[in-house]
């Protein structure tokens, strides 16, 4: 079962799938298991939003402990239609997080294929795509930053040696939300494989066998077996890694911190700098309060993929 | 046997690609620590060999103007602290939600806003917890830190737990019940026992997860409580940047990565495939 699918199944047929313990009704345990994470939801998501959500329509000023506010209405959402770095940002999350998933789902995909083809150092070379996953953003960042350094990185040192001109990536505006793209994909690739990996060995192995019976070559086995099989996996993961991919932040902001101008302005940049940086703490509410709404609706759009491909298969 | 011949040249054109693949993760990681060995001038110059200093280390973990073994300390404690709580918070509240007699709209609700709460951009969410350990003077600290990774990485290991709680046989249950034992007594001996391994693969990716975190960690940390990307983000602020400082501190932040991969990678791979959608 994929992940995408262990998740809006966790959250649509929970209820149908319980199994009720006998002591299911002992109704003190029920509360004392619960309330911990329901107290932490409440206090630390659903408060927190509420207030970002109050905020949006507020001016707010801090002096000292204290903070002034005065009701401004819409004005910051008015202004929001006006904001040529939140339209860059938006743009740009939006061509990042389809080319970024789009490239990381081809490559996981064509990589977990050859890798359930071979018996021998499936487990070294599981070991191996797992790193990225596990290296703080932040680090990704600053490996890809001396990497595609001007003078002295790996990549144009490597050109170099092939006789191309060295490039500066990170700060030409023509390159710079390209690199960034290439970088996490770097970073999330490993990631598709293994959950296409774990896809694939689930899969029922004697229709494969099946077809070298039938003398099916390598691509007509994935043309005509694995890919139809695999689809609502590549759907759902695609969808829901598209929602993920709006979160990014980490890595734009140590590689080109939104820049040149606003080639590389991804949307939680924005974000950051009106609220933290400029201390627009109205205004920035009411981008987050935007860029919730967006993500709601994307969301939304995830699950009926699912459901419709739920439907048919 | 033209056949076999071909069938070995295919696999070996398999293995050449996967290789490959392999160096393109595994070459930007090597040469990124191999700079954490090098001089300034070094690096600058290009030189393909070279020799190996101890200098960056030296420099980032004792210099008195480097807060990096702080750094390294504030991470442990966030990242250990708060894996701590939101395995006992996930596992109740799984265990809760899936053998409990809930209304079944308690359920939904709560894990499609679970679900809603995952999708949201960290920055957002950074922002809204700003405000509010600014007004109730929680702000620079530990605390505020903590219960925001927790509740960051909740949704990850309810998903996970989940998983592994309704793997849990019910006859088991239902045996524990008629010999009359007590629900923290069924907890305690029955299901925990059984979950374990599942509650090791939730524990490393949380772990992970809170080490790796970055934007709410900058927003809620000061310099007395900065985490480890934080302290790293800061080399790349510099108006004159010190990239081998930076890739010898970068090599130090995947030490606990490295190490969980070489002692955990199972449990690293169930948990990735069973429930993160990170």
């Amino acid at each position: 079962m994929s992940t995408a699918s262990v998740v809006t199944q966790t959250a649509e047929q929970a209820a149908s799938q319980r199994s009720v313990t006998p002591l299911g009704d002992d109704r003190l345990w029920r509360w004392l298991t619960f309330s911990p994470a329901l107290a932490l939801m409440l206090v630390l998501s659903v408060l927190p939003l509420a207030n970002l959500f109050v905020s949006s329509f507020q001016d707010i000023t801090w002096s000292g402990g204290a903070s002034t506010r005065s009701f401004v209405g819409l004005s910051h959402y008015a202004a929001l239609g006006s904001d040529a770095l939140f339209h860059a940002g938006i743009r740009n999350t939006f061509i990042f997080a389809f080319c970024a998933v789009a490239g990381q789902m081809i490559l996981g995909l064509g990589l977990a294929v050859l890798c359930s083809r071979v018996t021998r150092g499936r487990v070294i070379y599981r070991a191996v795509f797992i790193l990225p996953i596990l290296i703080p953003g932040i680090v990704i960042g600053a490996i890809w930053k001396l990497l595609l350094n001007y003078d002295f990185g790996l990549i144009n040192q490597g050109l170099a040696l092939l006789s191309i001109a060295p490039h500066d990536w990170l700060g030409s505006s023509e390159t710079a939300l390209l690199s960034v793209i290439v970088v996490d994909i770097w970073h999330w690739t490993p990631f598709c494989f293994l959950l296409f990996l774990a896809g694939l060995e689930s899969l029922p192995q004697d229709i494969f066998e099946a077809a070298k019976v039938d003398g099916a070559s390598s691509w007509q086995e994935f043309r005509l077996i694995t890919l139809p099989l695999m689809v609502p996996t590549i759907v759902v993961t695609f969808a829901f890694r598209l929602v993920l991919a709006f979160k990014v932040f980490d890595e734009v902001y140590l590689l080109t911190s939104g820049g040149p101008g606003t080639a590389t302005e991804v949307v939680s940049f924005t974000l950051y700098q009106r609220f933290f940086t400029e201390d627009r703490i109205g205004y920035g509410s009411a981008i987050s309060v935007a860029v919730i709404f967006i993500v709601s609706l994307l969301l939304v759009m995830a699950i009926s993929a699912r459901r419709r491909l739920g439907s048919t298969s | 046997m033209s056949g076999s011949v071909s069938h070995r040249g295919r696999t070996a054109l398999t293995h050449i690609v996967l290789i490959a693949a392999a160096a393109i993760v595994i070459v930007p990681v090597a040469w990124t620590v191999a700079a954490g060995f090098r001089t300034q001038i070094s690096l600058l110059m290009g030189e393909f060999f070279f020799k190996p200093v101890w200098f960056n280390f030296a420099e980032v973990l004792f210099s008195k103007t480097s807060d990096f073994l702080l750094n390294y300390r504030n991470s442990i404690i966030v990242g250990v602290t708060s894996t701590a709580l939101c395995l006992v918070v996930a596992t109740l509240a799984a265990w809760s939600l899936h053998r409990m007699r809930w209304p079944g709209w308690v359920v939904h609700i709560f894990l499609a806003w679970a679900l809603i709460f995952h999708m949201i951009p960290p920055v957002a969410l950074a922002s809204a917890w700003y405000t509010m350990a600014r007004s109730v003077g929680l702000d620079n600290t530990f605390t505020a830190l903590i219960l925001a990774h927790t509740t960051l990485n909740l949704p990850m290991a309810l998903w996970m737990m989940s998983v592994f709680v309704r793997d849990v046989p019910r006859e088991l249950e239902e045996a524990a019940a008629i010999d009359g034992a007590t629900t923290p007594v069924l907890l305690r001996h029955v299901i925990l026992p059984i979950i374990a391994p599942g509650l090791a693969a939730t524990a490393v990716l949380t772990f992970v997860f809170s080490w790796n975190e970055f934007a709410v960690a900058l927003t809620l940390s000061m310099k007395q409580t900065a985490t480890v990307p934080v302290a790293i983000a800061k080399f790349a602020q510099d108006f004159e940047i010190q990239y081998t400082q930076m890739a010898a501190s970068a090599a130090l932040s995947i030490l606990p990565a490295l190490l969980l991969l070489l002692i955990a990678q199972r449990y690293i791979v169930k948990g990735l495939t069973q429930g993160a959608v990170k």
